[in-house]
């Protein structure tokens, strides 16, 4: 998808006001949140798990030139073929050549977020080959032209009868008449439709979880199982894959599937967890001719010993953004990114550079809960102050807003001077909210009381409150 | 320079280390060849019985239903009512498992048995898992001409016998029986861990059963 980052106020303004997307975004509370902390709570070694999750990635990322090494050589011992690609046009073009050779004029794909970033979907279309969604949620977004807007639930910002809109539109061969009303149907229909696709490719693409460097094995995480019949049913599979989903062993792979089913969905395990390990065997009487990794770096080996280095511990399990009140608010789409929420505001700026990409890591109030339910510990509210600092650095902060700051880093470097100008800057305010004790017009602060009121201060500033109330402590204590 | 010297190049740089580092690689082999466990839930530490139990628990909570049978000469009248009781055509697809042989279909006159890979005709397949996982109510199936994974994914119904013997507290154990039976650092084509029927909530994150795979799970515990 075409970057839009920097459209990120613009598009939230509209997303604030668009009635169906804010229904539909009440959905992400009620689906996530409940069920992730129900199944943490039901598990007493979670937190343990989370901290051992994160020296694994730790372990992983101190060593992965080794352990690609490895994987690679495990991969090609089992009848794999590995391709390396250090950016998102070689991965396309590999991706190309590995259909063209297989003469497919259709390919089936499980959801992948990485062929997302490295927009395959378009590149497959323009040199004729038909690539078809299979996971539900992308299906239905690939019917209505977009991208997903959540990473593990890419249609969260439809209502149902979008979908039966886009599906009467699409599925012109089916009865007029058929009743559509039940989510159940929407879900039978795909079913039937897609069934047929699966055949009918000539080529799988899915993304990975992990990539085992003890064994050579990929392994994916689904709840449809479209994923595995792409996989499959093809006569060749591929597997587009980042260099960071590297982990040790199968022992590795356990403890973070730990973790990542219940941060992402609140189950126990997901339905299916499929470890593919090369080509189909000569006694076998299914799955791919041909199997092929495609590596892919895309900027990620420049993260490592960054102070970015801790995102590349993420396994998209989606939860910072499913608690994030940003998201809530304004749904993916308005990121204008592949990766929206707290972890695209952290990870675009580091694959697409902070230039166009300076509103993400302002679009967050710190309110730390990304962090709190992290699986794998990452700092994200840490991590985006760094890419605010990386902006202002830059010059590339709007101009009110730096000489607001200088404005009060000034004060802030002169005590007294700031107690002596807030001492009468509250009053004043307090002055301003009138009875009703709520502003609703303040200059220089437009971007707040266009929306809401801004509630006015008591009178007196936070210094001599907490002042008063240590003499208090003091005189009681006496 | 290749693809691959570039980006394992631009590894090392940004991680300021020489490729030749024998620490490093000290540090890496043994993580390959000791494969710490690391923390196992306390969930499945409980005596065989147990986890037979917790898995037949754990199973049923992920949607799947379960039976419990004495003995193999009984899953042949199982799968059958199994079969009626849902109105299905009396057909099932198997593949060549030893196991699945053992059950004596012949004993059932009417069910029609096909045999290999699915085409995605058949409404009902039957496989034999290699293990069970009772902290989770997880099956574990190998690829391979005795369960062929496209019976996994394409019946609408899939029955699957586990014999108790195989039910394990954890995947830790599983992974020691794959060392002992395909080799250390070797795997199956495919190792499907399944735990439940398939899903989706795609649609307003509404849970729905029967997505792309099986909209049913049917769990056959032989002692």
């Amino acid at each position: 998808m075409e970057l839009a980052a920097k459209d990120f106020k613009s598009n939230a303004s509209k997303a604030l006001v668009d009635a169906q997307l804010q229904k539909a975004l009440g959905n992400v509370e009620k689906g996530f949140i409940g069920k992730r902390q129900k199944s943490a709570d039901a598990l007493p070694e979670f937190d343990a798990l989370r901290d051992n999750a994160r020296d694994i990635k730790n372990h992983v990322l101190a060593h992965l030139d080794l352990y690609l090494e490895e994987y690679e050589r495990k991969v090609t011992a089992s009848g794999g073929i590995v391709h390396w690609a250090e950016t998102a046009e070689d991965a396309r073009r590999i991706v190309l050549d590995i259909c063209k050779t297989a003469n497919a004029r259709t390919v089936t794909k499980g959801k992948s977020m990485i062929t997302e970033e490295i927009a395959l979907n378009d590149h497959l279309s323009a040199n004729g080959i038909e690539p078809v969604e299979t996971d539900l949620g992308e299906y239905i977004i690939q019917l209505r032209g977009e991208h997903p807007s959540h990473i593990i639930a890419p249609a969260v910002h439809l209502n149902k009868e979008q979908v039966e809109g886009d599906f009467r539109r699409v599925h012109t061969h089916l009865a007029e008449d058929r009743d559509l009303s039940e989510p159940v149907s929407l879900l039978s229909e795909a079913r039937e439709v897609l069934r047929q696709r699966y055949f009918a490719a000539d080529v799988g693409i899915t993304g990975a979880n992990f990539l085992i460097a003890e064994t050579g094995t990929s392994v994916i995480v689904t709840n449809e199982g479209n994923g595995d019949l792409t996989q499959t049913l093809g006569k060749v599979h591929v597997v587009v894959a980042s260099i960071e989903k590297i982990v040790p062993t199968l022992e590795d792979t356990s403890q973070i599937l730990r973790v990542l089913a219940r941060s992402a969905t609140g189950q126990d395990m997901s339905v299916y967890t499929t470890f593919s390990t090369g080509p189909k065997r000569p006694e076998d009487p299914d799955g791919p001719d041909e199997y092929h990794v495609v590596l892919l770096d895309n900027g990620r080996s420049a993260m490592l010993g960054t102070e970015y280095q801790d995102m590349l511990r993420c396994i998209r399990c989606g939860a910072c953004m499913n608690h994030c009140p940003v998201y809530h608010a304004v749904g993916g789409h308005a990121y204008g990114s592949v990766y929206p929420g707290p972890m695209g505001a952290v990870l675009t700026p580091s694959l697409n550079g902070i230039d166009e990409t300076g509103q993400l890591p302002n679009a967050s109030t710190f309110c730390g809960r990304c962090e709190a339910v992290c699986p794998m510990r990452i700092p994200l509210p840490k991590m985006m102050r760094h890419w605010r600092e990386r902006e202002f650095e830059r010059n590339l902060t709007p101009l009110a807003a730096r000489y607001g700051l200088k404005l009060w880093a000034f004060f802030a470097k002169r005590p007294k001077l700031y107690r002596f100008a807030v001492s009468f800057a509250m009053p004043l305010l307090a002055l301003f909210g009138g009875t009703s004790r709520r502003i609703r017009l303040l200059p220089l602060a437009g971007g707040w009381t266009r929306h809401r009121d801004f509630p006015a201060p008591e009178g007196r500033t936070f210094q001599q409150a907490w002042a008063q109330r240590e003499a208090q402590k003091q005189e009681a204590g006496q | 320079m290749s693809p691959r010297d570039t980006v394992l190049g631009k590894i090392r740089a940004s991680m300021r280390v020489p490729a030749a580092d024998s620490e490093r690689r000290n540090a890496v082999s043994a993580r390959l060849a000791d494969t710490p466990r690391g923390i196992i839930p306390n969930r499945a530490d409980l005596p065989k019985a147990g986890q037979v139990e917790l898995f037949c628990a754990m199973a049923a909570q992920s949607g799947a239903t379960v039976s419990r049978l004495g003995d193999y000469a009984e899953v042949p009248a199982e799968v059958s009512s199994y079969l009626r009781a849902r109105n299905l055509p009396a057909a099932i697809r198997i593949g060549a498992d030893k196991r699945l042989k053992k059950a004596r279909w012949d004993s059932e006159k009417h069910l029609e048995i096909r045999q290999g890979a699915s085409d995605g005709g058949d409404l009902a397949g039957v496989s034999h898992a290699m293990a069970g996982i009772a902290e989770t109510g997880t099956l574990a199936l190998v690829s391979g001409q005795d369960n062929p994974t496209t019976i996994n994914f394409l019946p609408e119904h899939h029955i699957v016998l586990l014999r108790s013997a195989d039910i394990k507290g954890d995947m830790e154990t599983v992974w020691s029986m794959l060392r002992k039976s395909q080799g250390q650092g070797e795997m199956p084509r495919a190792l499907n861990l399944i735990t439940g029927p398939s899903r989706s909530g795609d649609i307003e994150q509404t849970i729905l059963l029967g997505a792309h795979g099986p909209r049913a799970l049917h769990i056959i515990v032989v002692d």
